[in-house]
């Protein structure tokens, strides 16, 4: 709502002048049609990269398509998400059948994929044929239901069945808060030491641009070498300190890793947070703080009762923005620790059983979920920003 | 007392310095380094060798890949600054119904996680029949260029004097002689804050890269530096990776500082409004 009318507002500023009114009422009809042809080349593309991709990625999240066949994928319901049935891997294309052993009672089933039956082949002179009735496996022959004999042949597959799925989700989950954290409090830190005036102000305002322009392979791949487990200067200087006793492989190990990943996202897109925080700190009032000053109010507390409250709204603005991007980290990652479990996010994944593994159906859906967290973050963001569309 | 403050202002903003600077001076430093030098810890790079800029050019198709990189990133700019000059003037100038709707949805465009899109955006450009190949990059580039260069212009075009566009309807112009005459000499300072950025990130864009092009010719600079490899398959040829890194970051840093003031209006303009 706030939206929309902030928009009409702003449009009455289109509105002509009284003097040539009339002439551009006339105008107004081929105005607006023309709008819509000026409009259409963006909207077309936009919808051709972004509406159908989505739209066609949402629907692979529902066949079994693979990379190279992904004209004729069959669709598979909501498998790729989450089912419950035979594993996978236990299909036999040739004879269309499952080939099932059950541990706990040492038997082996089949269980034919086209008419449904499971069959209990432990002893071949005497098969025992079992049905699927309202949901319930029925002995054929006697009549009698078996509940619970498929339970230890059947197991639970899809992304969200997949340990390293919610792995990646945590992972993803930590990076976000950890790296958005730092960022924070670190850019207002860096925003407020710009924010007083000093000489070498312009100088550090440009080498705080620095990180954000390098291309994040290359950050990763700098940070990598500085990383590096035997000829790296991070180890050096912790050495050199007496804080570790021998080199620590900062990008391999499983502990540290993730650590690893965070400081080189804080190093790249902090300046981006100091930067807003500084645009926002530029317009507050002086009046503020000319009274606290006269009041004898330690800079501290000015800090957490005047500025915090103020800059309140962009900062909240930026913390989404960062945790959006931060959300959907892939190249980073990909780049200095490759697609190992202890750094894996959701990206990557998806990515991962996408491309690597050809699996368009299960990465498809991987993408889809990481797509509408994506989403309500974005519904939240702009119900907390109260976008304005207009310029105000 | 105060001078103490003052010291440790200093000392703080000279921390802040080194932070932000340091990773990319050791960079340059290990570009410049000999192997022997690269195997113990140095601060400065007494040798000054430039054996691994050569290195770069010889041992992969480098010179190439900064082309594509160029190449992409500049028809990326000049496609989606072309489409959204047109759109930001109906977005901007022209009041019509669904005009709030349409502005929310190239938002929320720029929301879009890329891997949300990879699938289909796989299958479009093959069925395109623009697998490997550097117009797949472009088309693909317009999902994160595209609304950022729609909002900003858009915004700025909403601030231009609605008595120039009066004084050219008047006149007789077409909305395209507007456009191009009234109100594109007016727009540079937007035009070049919105290309530059979105020259950047195309620069940098490495997902699609990696996923849509397949051989060594065909790849941009961040894809090819991923993929650097050396002569053992065990230890990365660092000295040219540094060396590369620098080639394609010095021209970026230039930028920034040239245009400094445009694009921290320009980040915040993105941001904060919007």
């Amino acid at each position: 709502m706030t939206v929309t009318n902030t928009v009409d507002r702003a449009g009455t500023a289109d509105r002509p002048a009284a003097a040539p009114l009339q002439r551009l009422s006339a105008h107004s009809q081929s105005r607006v049609r023309q709008a819509w042809l000026f409009l259409a080349p963006m909207l077309i593309v936009l919808a051709l990269v972004a509406g159908w991709p989505l739209l066609r990625t949402i629907d692979f999240s529902f066949t079994d398509a693979s990379l190279n066949t992904m004209g004729d994928a069959n669709y598979v319901g909501f498998a790729n998400y989450l089912a419950y049935g035979p594993p996978l891997d236990a299909f036999d294309p040739e004879t269309g059948e499952y080939y099932l052993y059950d541990a706990v009672n040492d038997r082996n089933f089949v269980l034919q994929a086209e008419t449904g039956r499971l069959i209990d082949e432990t002893d071949f002179d005497n098969l025992i044929v079992y049905e699927l009735r309202d949901g319930t496996y029925v002995n054929v022959d006697t009549g009698e239901a078996a509940p619970g004999i498929a339970d230890p042949l059947f197991t639970w597959s899809g992304v969200l069945a997949d340990a390293l799925w919610w792995r990646s989700v945590a992972n993803t989950l930590i990076f976000t808060v950890a790296s958005v954290t730092l960022e924070v409090i670190l850019g207002v830190g860096i925003a407020l030491a710009l924010n007083a005036g000093f000489k070498a102000r312009g100088l550090l305002r440009a080498a705080v641009l620095i990180p954000w322009a390098i291309p994040t392979v290359v950050s990763a791949k700098m940070w990598g070498w500085m990383y590096h487990d035997s000829f790296g200067v991070i180890n050096e200087i912790l050495l050199g300190l007496g804080l570790i006793s021998a080199g620590l492989a900062w990008t391999a190990d499983p502990e540290l890793a993730m650590m690893a990943v965070v400081f080189v996202d804080v190093w790249k897109t902090t300046p981006f947070m100091a930067l807003l925080v500084l645009a926002a700190l530029q317009m507050l009032p002086s009046e503020c703080y000319e009274a606290a000053k006269i009041d004898g109010v330690h800079p501290v507390k000015v800090f957490f009762k005047v500025t915090l409250p103020l800059i309140k709204p962009a900062l909240m603005v930026a913390i989404i923005f960062r945790s959006l991007d931060a959300l959907r980290i892939f190249d980073l990652i990909y780049v200095l620790t490759a697609n190992t479990e202890a750094t894996m996010t959701m990206s990557v994944y998806a990515r991962q059983q996408l491309i690597d593994f050809q699996n368009v159906g299960v990465g498809s859906a991987a993408s889809t979920v990481l797509f509408f967290v994506i989403a309500l973050i974005t519904v939240l963001y702009l119900m907390v920003g109260r976008v304005r569309l207009s310029s105000e | 007392m105060a001078r103490w403050g003052r010291i440790g202002f200093y000392a703080l903003l000279g921390v802040i310095l080194v932070y932000t600077v340091f990773p990319f001076y050791w960079a340059v430093n290990a570009s410049l380094q000999t192997p022997q030098e690269l195997f113990d810890v140095t601060w400065f790079p007494f040798s000054f060798n430039f054996g691994n800029y050569a290195g770069v050019f010889e041992n992969q198709p480098f010179g190439r890949n900064i082309l594509n990189s160029v190449f992409v990133a500049v028809l990326t700019v000049a496609v989606s600054l072309f489409l959204s000059v047109t759109a930001a003037y109906a977005l901007g100038r022209v009041k019509f119904r669904g005009r709030a709707p349409l502005l929310l949805m190239v938002l929320s465009v720029s929301m879009f996680p890329q891997v949300a899109v990879l699938g289909g955006m796989f299958e479009l450009i093959r069925s395109l029949g623009l697998y490997n190949n550097l117009f797949g990059l472009v088309l693909s580039y317009m999902i994160f260029t595209l609304p950022f260069t729609v909002w900003v212009l858009t915004t700025f075009m909403r601030e231009l004097p609605k008595e120039l566009e009066e004084a050219a309807i008047m006149d007789g112009a077409t909305p395209w002689i507007t456009i191009t005459k009234v109100f594109m000499p007016l727009m540079w300072p937007a035009l070049v804050t919105t290309g530059l950025l979105a020259f950047i990130a195309a620069w940098n864009e490495f997902l699609f890269a990696l996923t849509f092009t397949l051989t060594n010719d065909m790849r941009t600079v961040p894809v090819a530096i991923a993929n650097f490899s050396g002569g053992t398959q065990h230890e990365l040829p660092w000295g040219n990776i540094m060396a590369a890194s620098v080639i394609v970051t010095v021209p970026l840093i230039v930028l920034v500082l040239i245009f400094q003031r445009r694009i921290v209006s320009g980040l915040t303009a993105g941001a904060v409004k919007g």
